[in-house]
């Protein structure tokens, strides 16, 4: 008859900040300095750019030299700054795309996660089933061929493939927590729906959010950069990193920075993104694994 | 012949904090001991420690432990794993758990034989599953562990742990979580297995009860020491420590319904232990010595030893009043439920939990609904709360007939009305301090100002005898009496006049629950509170009730007054119940049941 | 288990309707004439006219779906919008135009999931075994690597290094008329190795994951109290019950391959249904779209009924319930 007993260690109990302790983690330690570079180069980038970065400059594919540090692409324009200016749209676009993401996970999950009623639950979930029912790369494109690759449009459908998991986790954690007598308790005294969810169940899944938004993140960065990279995204004469990779690899034996650099750029973006959530998942999951 | 030997055992955490120390424990061959403790007593952690195993994060510091010839400590994996099982076996806590998912029991079984001949070993396990009272076909074998009741998977982890035919077997408390029938059952049932085995058993429990029924011996734990050590009978009818009194004192007995006395305070956790004596901040007798120094486990009488320096001042124990019950009778019934049906799940899968449940509850008033689990009580509880939507019957509340659900009943009926949850583990929201879960339930319940709200919240935590700081701590800084206290307060904070309290103690060790009673007896005096109780144990019935109802799969069977109906039962499920209710068994003690 | 299943297939067989209703209203009717998006704004009235009908762009939406719907369960999957320019009616069927990148394509699928399995099994375990140590550390960093990288970054930098200043392997996949991709093996390398990229790295870490969490389980510490030797705890208790969490994540890997290799195709320049599909849709030939649209997300909804499947019956609970 025993209840299972959920023992909470005194340091559990305050606020998420003090358990975000990600110093101990040396890997999203380097995560978070990579991202801090990235940002700054993307958003002082395009003021320290020697050249216009849709400007000709120069002879195309010319190898890198005083005047073109990285030398210039298939056009002949400076690589320098086109990487300098591609940084912006990128990370910008990627966290719209998690925005929208949030704005249709977070309701929609704890709605699935609260409702009694069966065809609420039904209509989301079975929703989110049909979402999931695409690889991304292909309702992205099957979108790009009806929105005539609108960027808009693309930034809305990553925020809907990006949505459908992030309901299923949020649905899973507002199910744990709604089960949980002091949410019963707030139903007995006659809360209002919304109040509970603000007061009793929201703040109970912050953790399940804190360990998510990172990698949503990351995922967001990852399909926005293919969908440009696959030409169905932002167009020519745009200088995203992607499309500039996508652009240049035929001559990439000619003058391989033009390729090489923005592929890293991407790179590190991604991956410090998911060393910071790795240690941030980390350092929640020790503390969840406490308190058991 | 002593079978076990522990000597100078001490299990420390890698950071140095001992979890149990200095512990001296001898069985004889054939010995039943009952390890008694309540959580972080240690017991566990010495129980393993007699299979050669520490937790991760701890270890053997100093000690031997030998079993018969074999010396268990300071021995390779590999060599160990040769007198696990066969010399020295465990039985543990949490059935379900503790069997592998994927694989069938007759193969679990073989794998514990696997080191004899292959033609003794159906032999073996038929013998072991005869002994554990399981059935020894292939159809049985054939199954998984989640094909079989809570009962059965008990059972089978018991077998697996004879099988081999070890010298001694561990069991950590094997009865937890059954239902009591269950538990007496499988209670006589050790007793006939340790006669057709003679292995030597250690029974660690936190329930003195089942202890008092099965062991020839006990030892009882107390912050990471055996604190006092002897045969049954001696030590039960003459505990020398104040803390193995405290304890008795605490095991409510539906034979013997008194007041309990819960011992003050919380025990001691791991790397908090002081110089002195552990015990000394909840102990009655304590003196200046007791602070300053650890008492010696001194023998005082054969193999009865105690740590405690005033042994000798230690009075017997009191032999309490019975309880006296009011007449109510007379009084107008505050809550009446009507005809109560509810149900689970829907269309094939529907489950009856409740099949037109009556009854009435007056101010002043404590009824309680007993019954095992899945007998339907806490859906009635429910429905009465507003939780659950009855499928038919109707709740009246001071002559006004309630809505189904709270959500459309009016605040001041859902003022009155308050419950308490069983777990207080997860009855508070951890997010919140105690001050705003209190004052917050104050303002939405009773239309309070903020700042009236307040000063309500701290007259209700003086109530529940708790700190006026409380109010600035978090639900996990509590530890679960403290937790379950301030969900009573929660309840009180709204002023109601009915109280249903849902297995609030359930989750609590026993010294803590009976404190937890104590105050609910008192509050409810104090407040002519009327309260519905519900509850398995017939103990907690009779400490604290003054009428109870006996539900039998969502269908009432009897009811009466609660002194009446102890002592005579007609009902064959009460009669049942009763008869398997857990009891200290004292009669030859003196101080005897009044049956 | 018998009605899991058909429920399943069922649910499968509506969902993948619903996907046909969202493919082809976001191809066909945002797009507007699927005629003028092939030919552009400057073709002749009679040519448009001409493909218009071909198209059946004539009639009411709902019959092009029916059409094209009812054809295509049948096996037919219409006529390309990009070759009945060049009216070749031998070649602008879709069929004869997908069947040999499609077989391209599993070729490739195929010899992933070939190496990934094992290597996944093998590499998850052998970190559980050695959680804590600096191997496992290394593992962890260089596996969530592989993992964070979009494919088309992994493959650009790969031929950066292996093509270009290496010179050991083709940038792109070339292949003389009259060749199969199997005659020049060396372009299956690259693609195959951007795949694995990330899929052993991730099934790696949930193996490692899985194992881990099983070897902590209350029934392996009690299987350890019983005396049970490591070898039969390591096999029977722990892998056995880590096995369902790992097939489960390497079926889910399998359906990221659907869409891993459109991306990856398109890298490579490798003549499969996923740089078909990206250049169906760049030359907006939406016929060819919405058919291998439509015969990707029902392979990807196959593949995720046979991972519950094999879930199902790994874990004795759920095939005996």
């Amino acid at each position: 008859m025993t209840a299972p007993m959920a023992r909470t260690t005194p340091n559990d109990a305050r606020g998420l900040g003090r358990r975000l302790r990600l110093a101990r983690h040396p890997a999203a330690v380097v995560g978070l300095i990579l991202l801090a570079v990235i940002v700054t180069i993307a958003l002082i980038g395009p003021y320290v750019a020697p050249f216009s970065p849709t400007a000709v400059a120069d002879l195309p594919f010319a190898t890198p030299d005083m005047h073109h540090w990285l030398g210039t692409d298939e056009l002949g324009r400076d690589v320098l700054s086109r990487v300098l200016n591609g940084g912006q749209s990128l990370l910008g676009l990627s966290v719209l795309a998690t925005a929208v993401a949030y704005a249709i996970g977070l309701p929609a999950g704890l709605a699935a996660g609260y409702t009694r009623s069966r065809t609420t639950n039904s209509i989301i979930m079975r929703g989110v089933d049909v979402l999931l029912s695409f690889p991304p790369p292909l309702l992205l494109l099957v979108v790009a061929t009806g929105a005539n690759s609108n960027i808009w449009a693309m930034v809305l459908a990553v925020g809907l493939v990006l949505a459908a998991p992030l309901t299923r986790i949020v649905r899973a954690g507002t199910l744990d927590v709604a089960q949980r007598a002091y949410v019963e308790a707030a139903v007995a005294r006659g809360e209002h729906t919304g109040r509970i969810l603000r007061r009793e169940v929201l703040p109970n899944i912050l953790s399940v959010i804190f360990a998510d938004v990172g990698l949503r993140l990351s995922y967001a960065v990852l399909l926005i950069a293919s969908v440009n990279f696959l030409g169905v995204g932002l167009q020519p004469p745009s200088s995203d990193w992607g499309l500039m990779i996508a652009e240049n690899r035929q001559g990439l034996n000619l003058n391989p920075w033009m390729v090489i650099v923005p592929a890293m750029l991407v790179a590190i973006i991604t991956v410090s993104i998911n060393l910071v959530a790795d240690g941030i998942a980390r350092t929640l999951g020790t503390s969840i694994e406490r308190a058991r | 012949m002593t079978l076990l030997d522990i000597r100078g055992l001490t299990v420390a955490t890698t950071f140095g904090a001992p979890i149990i120390e200095g512990i001296d424990l001898q069985i004889a061959e054939r010995e039943i001991l009952g390890l008694v403790g309540e959580s972080g007593s240690g017991k566990t952690t010495l129980g393993l420690a007699a299979l050669g195993y520490a937790r991760p994060g701890s270890s053997v510091t100093t000690g031997s432990i030998r079993i018969g010839q074999e010396a268990i400590l300071g021995r390779t994996a590999r060599d160990l794993r040769r007198l696990r099982g066969r010399v020295v076996s465990y039985v543990p806590q949490d059935p379900a758990a503790a069997m592998n998912p994927a694989r069938r029991i007759g193969d679990q079984l073989a794998d514990r034989v696997a080191h004899r001949p292959r033609a003794e070993r159906s032999n073996l396990i038929i013998r072991a599953l005869q002994r554990a009272q399981l059935p020894a076909e292939p159809a049985f074998l054939a199954r998984f562990p989640h094909q079989i009741s809570g009962g059965q998977q008990q059972r089978a982890l018991i077998a697996m742990a004879i099988v081999a035919e070890p010298s001694l077997v561990v069991l950590d408390e094997p009865t937890t979580g059954l239902d009591v029938v269950t538990q007496a059952a499988l209670l006589s049932e050790l007793n006939a297995l340790h006669d057709q085995i003679g292995a030597s058993l250690i029974y660690v429990t936190h329930d003195l009860a089942a202890v008092s029924t099965i062991a020839d011996s006990v030892a009882v734990m107390y912050a990471g020491r055996i604190v006092e050590r002897g045969q049954l009978r001696e030590v039960l009818s003459r505990p020398r420590h104040p803390y193995t009194i405290g304890l008795m004192e605490s095991v409510p007995d539906h034979g013997r319904p008194t007041k309990l006395r819960g011992l003050p305070g919380v025990a001691l956790g791991v790397g908090q232990w002081p110089v002195g004596c552990p015990f000394e901040p909840r102990c009655r007798q304590a003196q200046l010595d007791c602070t300053l120094a650890m008492p010696n486990f001194e023998t005082i009488h054969l193999d009865h030893a105690v740590r405690c320096f005033h042994w000798r001042q230690t009075p017997p124990i009191a032999v309490h009043e019975p309880l006296r019950r009011e007449q109510l009778a007379d009084r107008e019934a505050i809550l009446t439920v009507d005809r109560l049906c509810a149900v689970h799940g829907r269309g094939a899968d529907q489950i009856v939990a409740a099949q037109y449940v009556s009854l009435t509850v007056r101010p002043g008033e404590c009824v309680a609904l007993v019954g095992e689990s899945g007998s339907g009580k806490t859906t009635i509880a429910r429905c009465i709360a507003g939780l659950h939507k009855p499928a038919a019957g109707t709740i009246v509340l001071h002559g006004q007939k309630l809505a189904a659900l709270a959500g459309d009943r009016s605040r001041k009926q859902r003022q009155h009305l308050q419950f308490v949850f069983q777990n207080p583990y997860e009855s508070l929201n951890p997010r919140h301090t105690v001050g705003a879960i209190l004052s917050h339930a104050a303002a939405m319940l009773r239309n309070l100002p903020e700042s009236t709200a307040r000063n309500e919240a701290a007259r209700v935590l003086d109530e529940v005898r708790l700190p006026a700081s409380s109010v600035k701590r978090y639900p996990g800084e509590l530890s679960g009496g403290e937790r379950q206290r301030v969900a009573i307060a929660r309840a009180l904070i709204a002023d109601p006049g009915v109280l249903i309290c849902d297995e609030i103690t359930s989750a609590l060790d026993v010294s803590v629950q009976a404190a937890v009673l104590d105050l609910l007896g008192n509050l409810q005096a104090a407040h002519g509170l009327a309260m519905v109780f519900i509850t398995h144990d017939l103990g907690v019935v009779a400490s604290i009730a003054d009428r109870m109802l006996v539900l039998n799969r969502g269908v009432i069977c009897e009811q009466g007054n609660v002194s009446d109906l102890i002592v005579r039962p007609t009902d064959e499920y009460t009669k049942r119940l009763l008869e398997a209710a857990p009891r200290l068994e004292l009669a030859a003690t003196g101080i005897g049941s009044t049956t | 288990m018998l009605r899991f299943l058909l429920r399943r297939i069922a649910w499968a067989i509506v969902t993948l309707w619903i996907v046909s209703v969202i493919v082809f209203a976001a191809t066909s009717v945002l797009s507007g004439n699927a005629a003028r998006a092939v030919l552009g704004k400057n073709a002749a009235p009679a040519t448009l006219h001409a493909l218009e009908s071909e198209l059946h762009l004539d009639r009411s939406v709902f019959y092009q779906y029916w059409y094209w719907l009812s054809h295509f369960v049948r096996g037919d999957f219409g006529h390309s919008a990009a070759s009945v320019i060049g009216s070749d009616t031998a070649h602008n069927s879709i069929i004869t135009l997908i069947a040999g990148p499609a077989a391209n394509s599993a070729i490739l699928a195929v010899i992933t999931v070939i190496i990934m399995i094992p290597v996944s099994l093998l590499m998850g375990v052998l970190a559980a075994t050695r959680a804590g140590g600096w191997m496992d550390h290394v593992t962890a960093i260089v596996s969530l690597t592989a993992i964070s990288l979009p494919e088309f970054v992994t493959g650009t930098i790969l031929v950066a290094i292996f093509a270009t200043a290496l010179s050991w392997l083709p940038p792109v996949s070339l292949i003389g008329p009259g060749q199969g991709v199997l005659d020049v093996p060396q372009i299956l390398v690259l693609p195959i190795l951007t795949l694995l990229a990330a899929t052993v790295a991730e099934c790696v870490r949930m193996v490692r994951s899985s194992v881990i969490e099983a070897l902590d389980s209350d029934y392996v510490a009690t299987a350890r109290l019983a005396g049970l030797s490591e070898s039969r705890i390591m096999f029977s208790y722990a892998l056995r019950n880590a096995l369902a969490p790992s097939v489960q994540v390497i079926a889910l890997n399998m359906q990221w391959l659907v869409g891993g290799i459109v991306v990856v195709e398109t890298v490579f320049s490798y003549p499969g249904l996923g740089r078909l599909f990206v250049s169906a849709v760049n030359l907006r030939d939406i016929p060819t779209t919405q058919s291998i649209a439509l015969l990707l997300a029902a392979i990807y909804i196959a593949l995720n009924i046979l991972a519950d499947l094999i879930i199902t019956f790994l874990v004795p609970e759920l095939r005996l319930a």
